[in-house]
């Protein structure tokens, strides 16, 4: 099937348009709001389930002995400016690529307000403004996979771009209590962050020419002088050429784009100290677009990292590879600490994803196979994992109104399966073997220990701290006596079923089975495990 | 290598308990209102029989087998690969795993048996029965997984059905959290687990060594590692597989394959022995850091000093539990693992010294702290704690066959002590505490009988399996030529020697208590049944002998305690220790490697006589003292040494001192790193916020104007329905043309600049 990442991007942009259509159509029918409500949810559910039945079929088509991207659309775009659509997967990509259709529609299945128990007092996000936050959402998938398919700079720009604003509007709007200030939180670091990598992606394309064996030109065949072609980019890099450009503000060109680069892709992550965004954004953001947040979002600082820093600039990756694995190593023991601090559930939650997500910087910077396969693992659990997580929290959030873990108590006895999922979500996030989150921090472990022996230590050491307010956080609010207050508290609903069963099937069979991702991503990775390992 | 043989229903062992844990933790509540427990149990118990008649079939296979191939090896599918690294889902049984899985199973299905009739009153029956299974289905991965990875699924899984079983009450907060004690203390052994097993990944080198600071060089005289170090680069894992060298068939390089390990040591020809030996790691020599650390693993599962705290704690589980994970199985764990890689901690007499030392340690500490327990259970408690030490002992001193042959003996003794105390415990309505117990010898024949059954061979009398298995132990202490020192080994010798008194003396002690000393003494209480309420109260009646299926099975285990004999009768007295034969293809792998003095037959009998002289002592000091209950001596001791006696009995407060200090730093720890967090960082964010927001709103006024209908239009075309929408437009959408407007700008300036 031709096009399929063009359909898989489109698939819920389109359904987003159609949304949009309808609500511009409104007045002109003369439809009900409830009938544009169901009719908006119809749209999403459709283009968000045929964009992961897509991203399925990529899946069963993708072939992960072959390092070069499959699935390729490539046509140019702007001519003025060199800039191409051109989208492709490769092993760096597909499984994000995946992981985001797959979360894209457990978060929109989350957005429906089936079973929802209506509360006047508490009115549930998804009965509020439901067109305008599903052409928002669709929006954000759509974009998100762009993201991760885009293979030209300035197409991954303009989506990155376009990612943020439904991002921003759907904490802004939807959000808690002080989602304002959760949103220009999040809006500040983004500024910050977009501002760099815009800089770095004008510089990459100004500094970008053709060397012998690497001739840039267009899909067309037109030779040009500057190219936005990733791929192309990564040909010049790998063979020096950023090393040897003028140097900018006294210090090398390759170093100062790495570092503008990485900071705007560390704060997606979010590394320490750039992390600070995200606490905010979680406790403030409704539970699907935590999920995307927590599941998809923070990936793409991960995969940028991979696909433009490892990518195109590997000397400076050298150079700087301590330095990444030792924020790695804050980021797992400082996130750890800070989550045994937390009375919010889910300000512990996002916490638990910084530490998580040291992981993944931990395991790129060893550059060994196993290492770079445990972290492209690692996101794919994590993102399996923490949307389990967000969802959890909603659960109880809807019910309650609150998320003081304190303020619970005894509950297990009243919602045991509710109990029993949390506690298959806690434990596959703290990295129970048999559970998901196991094999991938494992391989990160070993194969950082050849690289960094005393970080992978202390790293180790949040084996402990993460069981520790895991057990402490079920023990406060699921053990001990019922607390009266939650007498009448009900169990999960057959929505809630239909977004964490799969997850938790998911988190049991990628604990058992992981090689069917690595399958996937272990051809390009020890590519590119070669290629950054090669001055050495 | 030998051959191994591939066999195809071996996981089926573990997959019938798994299938059983899956039906009632889905079903099992629905089943159990509808049907009755008999629907619950039914499923367990029937799990447990099926796997343990497979266990038993493959046994007949492997006795068929000649036996330098008993090595049965099943592979169900690659779990996870990545450059030279590959694991598979595998399972193998060579006589070891062979071992213990019989125990395991067999043990379990009794202990499952035993449960109908202890948990009979219990409203979540299916649940209990589900975590069972679950728990046999971990633990069965930890003996039979072929390497680290598998054996590592089951370590963690059983401690994760340890949790769930210890605080199977969780309403009485206090059982809650002696369960997320004993997962956390475990994760201080775990983490200590896993450092060492990525050292010795580490250690024996491979294609990603040698490429940054820190890793091997390739110029280490490793020459196998040159030979196929390049071929790696990214290579498939199947390429991987089949570029690995092998020199005489072996493959070379870092594998957690216990089989490819063992071989890749011992065969001379690879130079990985000598590597391992040459190799340092922080200063130290590598193979003494990866065994102390794995061991240290092995002291939380183990219960051993330092991380021995749990153990205790966890009799807040049911009785049941406390027999099958706390006692026969799950603990013993730690032991298995360091016969499993003998070969590896023979190389350092350092580590074997720890092993040996420690495990000493412990079985004499833990037999002082048994002395004064008045709970029954927390006797048998640090009974275990100080038995698994004699088990360490053996396997630290070089006697891998005696340490897992006291391990087997063990396995039956102590369940069936236990199981007895659960027995009493339910004939005294819930009472835990031997003070209110007494003169139970007549109201539960049965559980007396085999409780002393179990007690003669736990306490060293050659009649039962206890004395050959201890006595084992103790005598290739005493003649052990692998530790640093050669005069370490007398002295454990004697260390252990006296905590074999002790443990008679203590064991006699509760028996005493509970079944003589006197008539009962007893009412109505409810230790462990705190939990609904109804249940558990009973009117106060004299205590009577539980039902048939849970005598029938402590009858079972105590007669398994006598005829265990058979496996390791001694060769002092002519025999060939049959267990010993059998764990001859595992230990063959150290056996160059370990020594021991050959002092005479005449001495190993006398020490035999010793050893049975000094189980008596005990045993007539505790009749002597606890036999009539008349006996006022105990209670003036107590009075008189109250001092040490609080000491002793609150555990030398190990606890309090590890609360004092590591939990109060962490908690210091943890206070800082958030108070950083919001005081620091989120202080240095807010400031930029507000210096953003003011350039913003001076921009802002300048640029509202032009723009604002523009944005109004867009916005409300997106959001038409979105009346909230008027809440943002205020200073925030500016902002963000804001950043397209320097974006713009810095296009404009980098083309200046690169230019």
């Amino acid at each position: 099937m031709p096009h399929l990442l063009t359909y898989a991007i489109f698939a819920p942009l389109a359904g987003s348009a159609a949304i949009v259509l309808l609500v511009l159509l409104r007045p002109l029918l003369r439809l009900p709001k409830e009938q544009v409500d169901s009719a908006s949810r119809l749209f999403a559910l459709v283009s968000s389930g045929l964009s992961f039945a897509l991203t399925l079929l990529l899946w069963a088509q993708f072939d992960g002995a072959r390092t070069g991207p499959q699935f390729v659309d490539h046509a140019v775009w702007i001519r003025g400016f060199n800039i191409e659509y051109f989208v492709g997967a490769d092993g760096i990509s597909i499984a994000m690529i995946i992981l985001s259709g797959l979360i894209s529609f457990i978060a929109t299945i989350a957005s429906m307000p089936w079973w929802v128990h209506d509360d006047p007092q508490h009115p549930h996000f998804s009965k509020r403004m439901v067109p305008g936050y599903l052409a928002l959402l669709l929006l954000l998938q759509g974009a998100m996979l762009g993201v991760f398919c885009a293979l030209d700079f300035f197409l991954f720009y303009v989506f990155w771009e376009l990612m943020l604003l439904p991002m921003y509007f759907l904490i802004g709007i939807w959000g808690g209590p002080r989602k304002e200030y959760a949103a220009i939180k999040f809006f500040l670091y983004t500024l910050a962050g977009s501002v760099l990598m815009l800089l770095a992606v004008i510089g990459l394309y100004y500094g970008s020419r053709s060397i012998p064996g690497v001739p840039l030109a267009l899909a067309d065949g037109t030779p040009v002088q500057h190219t936005f072609n990733m791929l192309a980019l990564a040909q010049l890099g790998q063979r020096g050429l950023f090393q040897t450009l003028t140097s900018l503000f006294g210090y090398r060109f390759d170093r100062v784009v790495w570092l503008a680069l990485f900071i705007g892709f560390a704060i997606k992550i979010p590394m320490f100290p750039f992390h600070t965004w995200l606490p905010d954004a979680h406790v403030e953001a409704p539970t699907p677009i935590s999920v995307i947040l927590a599941g998809v979002l923070l990936k793409m600082g991960g995969y940028g990292i991979l696909r433009v820093n490892f990518g195109i600039l590997p000397e400076a990756t050298r150079f700087f590879a301590d330095m990444i694995a030792v924020f790695g190593t804050i980021n797992i023991v400082y996130g750890a600490f800070v989550c045994l601090a937390q009375k919010d559930l889910k300000k512990l939650i996002a916490y638990s994803s910084v530490s998580h997500m040291g992981f993944v910087l931990l395991g790129m910077a060893a550059f060994t196979p196993q290492a770079l396969s445990g972290a492209m693992l690692q996101m794919w659990t994590h993102g399996i994992v923490s949307a389990m997580l967000f969802l959890i929290v909603g659960v109880l959030y809807d019910r309650a109104h609150h998320r003081e873990i304190e303020g619970f108590g005894g509950l297990a006895a009243r919602v045991p399966e509710y109990t029993a999922l949390m506690g298959l979500a806690f434990f596959a996030s703290m990295g129970l073997p048999g559970l998901c989150g196991f094999v991938s921090e494992f391989m990160v472990f070993y194969g950082t220990f050849a690289v960094y022996q005393t970080l992978v230590i202390v790293s180790a050491s949040a084996v402990i701290i993460t069981a520790s307010y895991y057990l402490w956080t079920i023990q406060r609010m699921f053990l001990g006596k019922l607390n009266e207050k939650y007498r009448d508290l009900a169990d999960v609903n057959w929505r809630e079923r239909l977004t964490l069963y799969p997850l938790g099937a998911l988190s049991i069979f990628f604990g058992f089975y992981p090689q069917a991702v690595l399958d996937l991503v272990n051809g390009s990775l020890q590519q590119m495990s070669h290629v950054l390992r090669g001055a050495f | 290598m030998p051959n191994a043989v591939e066999i195809h229903w071996a996981w089926l062992i573990p997959a019938l308990p798994a299938l059983g844990a899956f039906a009632n933790a889905t079903i099992g509540k629905k089943l159990q209102d509808r049907l009755g427990k008999g629907a619950v149990h039914g499923i367990a118990v029937g799990a447990m029989v099926l796997s343990t008649a497979v266990a038993w079939a493959y046994f007949a296979v492997m006795l068929g087998t000649p036996a330098e191939d008993r090595y049965l090896h099943q592979t169900l599918w690659p779990a996870f690969a990545a450059g030279s690294l590959r694991v598979d889902l595998a399972f193998a049984l060579d006589p070891l795993s062979m071992m213990m899985t019989l125990v395991v199973t067999n043990i379990a299905t009794l202990i499952h048996v035993y449960s109908i009739g202890y948990m009979a009153e219990e409203p979540s029956y299916w649940r209990f029965f589900s975590y069972m299974n679950l728990f046999v289905f971990s633990m069965l991965l930890l003996v039979m997984g072929s390497n680290f990875v598998i054996l590592f699924f089951g370590w963690e899984g059983v401690g994760l059905c340890s949790y769930l079983l210890i605080s199977f009450w969780y309403t009485d907060l206090d059982k809650a959290r002696a369960g997320m004690k004993a997962f956390v203390v475990n994760r201080f052994g775990d983490f200590a687990f896993i450092i060492g097993l990525f050292a010795l990944m580490w250690g024996l080198g491979g294609s990603w060594t040698g490429q940054k600071s820190g890793g091997l060089s390739l110029r280490d005289g490793y020459a196998a590692s040159a030979v196929y170090a390049p071929l790696h680069d990214g290579a498939t894992a199947a390429e991987a597989e089949a570029m690995t060298p092998r020199e005489h068939g072996i493959a070379v390089g870092p594998t957690l394959d216990f089989r490819e390990l063992r071989a890749e040591i011992l065969a001379p020809e690879t130079g990985i022995l000598t590597h391992l030996k040459t190799t340092t790691i922080f200063g130290l020599p590598l193979v003494a850091f990866v065994c102390i650390l794995l061991f240290g693993g092995a002291t939380g599962k183990s219960a051993q000093i330092p991380l021995y705290v749990w153990l205790p704690d966890a009799m807040a589980g049911p009785t049941p539990v406390s027999a099958l994970i706390h006692a026969a199985t799950m603990v013993t764990a730690g032991v298995y693992m360091v016969a499993r890689l003998n070969f590896l901690f023979a190389l350092s007499p350092a580590a074997m010294t720890v092993v040996a030392a420690v495990g000493t340690l412990t079985a004499i500490f833990a037999a002082a702290i048994g002395f004064f327990q008045v709970d029954i259970k927390k006797v048998l408690a640090y009974s275990t704690v100080s038995q698994l030490g004699y088990m360490f002992m053996g396997v630290g001193v070089g006697a891998t066959w005696a340490g897992c042959y006291h391990l087997l003996t063990h396995a039956f003794f102590k369940a069936c002590l236990f199981l007895g105390s659960g027995s009493v415990i339910l004939a005294c309505h819930h009472e835990q505490d031997m003070r209110k117990m007494g003169g139970l010898k007549d109201h539960t024949p049965i559980t007396r009988w085999t409780y002393a059954v179990a007690t003669l061979a736990i306490s060293g009398f050659p009649v039962a399996a206890g004395f050959f298995s201890k006595d084992e132990i103790l005598w290739k202490t005493f003649t052990t030529e692998n530790l640093a020192a050669p005069w370490i080994g007398p002295v454990l010798w004697f260390v252990g020697l006296v905590a074999a008194a002790g443990t008679s003396f203590y064991m006699w002690r509760s028996y005493y208590l509970t079944f003589w000393s006197g008539s009962y003494r007893g009412g109505s209480g409810h230790g462990e049944h705190a939990h609904g309420g109804e249940e558990g109260m009973h009117e106060a009646h004299a205590p009577r002998e539980s039902p048939v299926v849970m005598t029938g099975v402590l009858l079972a285990l105590a007669a398994g305690a006598v005829l265990a004999s058979v496996l390791g009768l001694p060769s002092a007295w002519g025999f060939t220790p049959i267990l010993e034969s059998f764990l001859e293809p595992v230990t063959s792998a150290s056996r160059d490697l370990l020594h021991f003095s050959e002092p005479g037959r005449g001495l190993e009998l006398f020490f035999m006589l010793v050893s049975v002289g000094v189980a008596t002592a005990g045993w007539l000091v505790a009749a002597w003292l606890y036999k009539t209950g008349e006996n006022p001596r105990p209670a003036a001791w107590l009075a008189k040494y109250a001092g040490l006696h609080r000491v002793v009995f609150n555990k030398f407060y190990v606890d309090e001192i590890y609360a004092a200090t590591i939990l109060r730093a962490a908690m210091w720890v943890k206070d800082v790193a958030f108070w950083f967090d919001v005081h620091v960082i989120d202080g240095l964010v807010n400031f930029v916020g507000v210096v953003v927001r003011f350039v913003a709103n001076v921009d802002g006024a300048i640029d509202r104007y032009v723009v604002d209908g523009l944005v109004n239009l867009t916005a409300e075309a997106v959001l038409a329905s979105g009346r909230g929408l008027r809440k943002l437009q205020t200073g925030r959408i500016e902002n963000y043309l804001m950043t397209a407007l320097a974006g713009a700008l810095a296009f404009v300036a980098i083309n200046y600049l690169v230019h």
